[in-house]
């Protein structure tokens, strides 16, 4: 059955994203919130993390609010809306907070 | 979808609330069932009415008591976190002796039976949480 | 009536630093009366939990750990740690408390609650479950 992964932590204060990453199976995906959204910006270290998965999304609206345009993403990365954070948690069997 | 939301942190300390409050309105929006949105831990701090945030500021409290009565809501803080938090109701308050009350409109507080229910009873439980 | 559901209680934080672990117990005793198909994850941080010889006298908060043994009688039986967390924080399963459940259908002998397990392990166990608390 799939998960939709939540990180709402930084990277490089957490190791939230560092388990998350090892959970990950086929047909799961990933959403970056809050905090969380620093691991997908480009030329971090935490953004090598991201490279094998499939499918990984930032929430835009914690994006912008900490800086950082969609120019800044690494490849791959989506961003989407609270809506579509809707459609997601609807399209995965279940939701796994990495608290 | 029917939904349980659970927040485990304060208003303000974290963005938790927040999030949990713009993934709810979105839901509704969706036209989704919001079975319950259970607060916990620290969580249980977004239900008293005595907030004075800035003016130039959300007010989280007002906010979820805002949407739970346009979308008929169950808002329910965990008593027995509410009562290490010291977050009132007059049933608290009679029970425990406390001489007054600060639960905000909307909220009621209740058992984590509650949050097992929502589980049991929705298609999807989401915590936001620290 | 509503079919059965696979609910896992994720562990990831350490006891006492912060009050998630305790808090979590709770919702997992009062869970057992709604016979759901209940297993517990403890990984990461969360491992620290389960430890033995946990004295509070020093910092005047109390000892809940004897809790996790009781764990049994409520019908948690299934009770996971991940290796790689235990070994990355220097510990073995003999740092842990010995979690024990008695089987009914077994003339009442007592099993171990605690599996270990590696982390693909793990994975594979919350894939396979319906409805996951985190804390």
């Amino acid at each position: 059955m799939s998960i939709l992964h939540l990180v709402s932590k930084s990277p490089y204060e957490r190791n939230n994203l560092d388990t998350c990453v090892d959970f990950v199976r086929d047909g799961d995906a990933v959403l970056l919130i809050e905090d969380g959204v620093y691991a997908a910006v480009k030329g971090g270290a935490a953004a090598a993390k991201l490279q094998g998965l499939a499918d990984v999304s930032v929430l835009g609206g914690d994006l912008a609010a900490r800086g950082f345009a969609v120019d800044k993403l690494a490849d791959g990365v989506k961003v989407v809306d609270y809506a579509d954070f809707v459609d997601m948690v609807e399209a995965k069997d279940k939701v796994q907070s990495w608290l | 979808m029917k939904l349980t939301i659970q927040i485990n942190e304060g208003p303000y300390q974290h963005q938790s609330s927040d999030s949990a409050y713009y993934f709810t309105k979105a839901a509704l929006g969706k036209g989704h069932e919001i079975f319950r949105v259970f607060f916990y831990h620290d969580g249980v701090n977004n239900g008293t009415r005595l907030t004075t945030p800035p003016q130039d500021d959300r007010n989280i409290v007002n906010r979820w008591s805002e949407l739970a009565e346009q979308h008929g809501l169950d808002l329910v803080v965990c008593v027995a976190a509410a009562q290490r938090r010291g977050i009132v109701d007059d049933g608290e308050a009679k029970r425990n002796g406390k001489d007054a009350t600060n639960i905000a409109p909307g909220f009621r507080i209740s058992g984590l039976g509650q949050l097992v229910e929502g589980a049991i009873q929705s298609d999807r439980l989401v915590v936001f949480g620290d | 009536m509503s079919e059965i559901k696979k609910f896992l209680y994720v562990n990831r934080k350490a006891p006492y630093g912060t009050i998630y672990a305790w808090e979590s117990l709770e919702v997992v005793l009062i869970g057992a009366a709604f016979e759901q198909d209940v297993s517990l994850a403890f990984l990461d941080d969360g491992v620290y939990q389960l430890t033995k010889d946990q004295d509070t006298n020093g910092i005047g908060m109390k000892n809940f750990s004897p809790t996790y043994s009781a764990l049994g009688d409520y019908e948690v039986t299934k009770i996971f740690v991940e290796k790689e967390s235990l070994e990355e924080r220097g510990l073995s399963l003999d740092d842990l408390q010995h979690l024990t459940w008695e089987d009914e259908d077994e003339d009442w002998a007592e099993k171990d609650s605690i599996r270990l397990v590696s982390r693909a392990e793990m994975a594979e166990i919350m894939a396979d479950q319906d409805m996951l608390f985190n804390f």
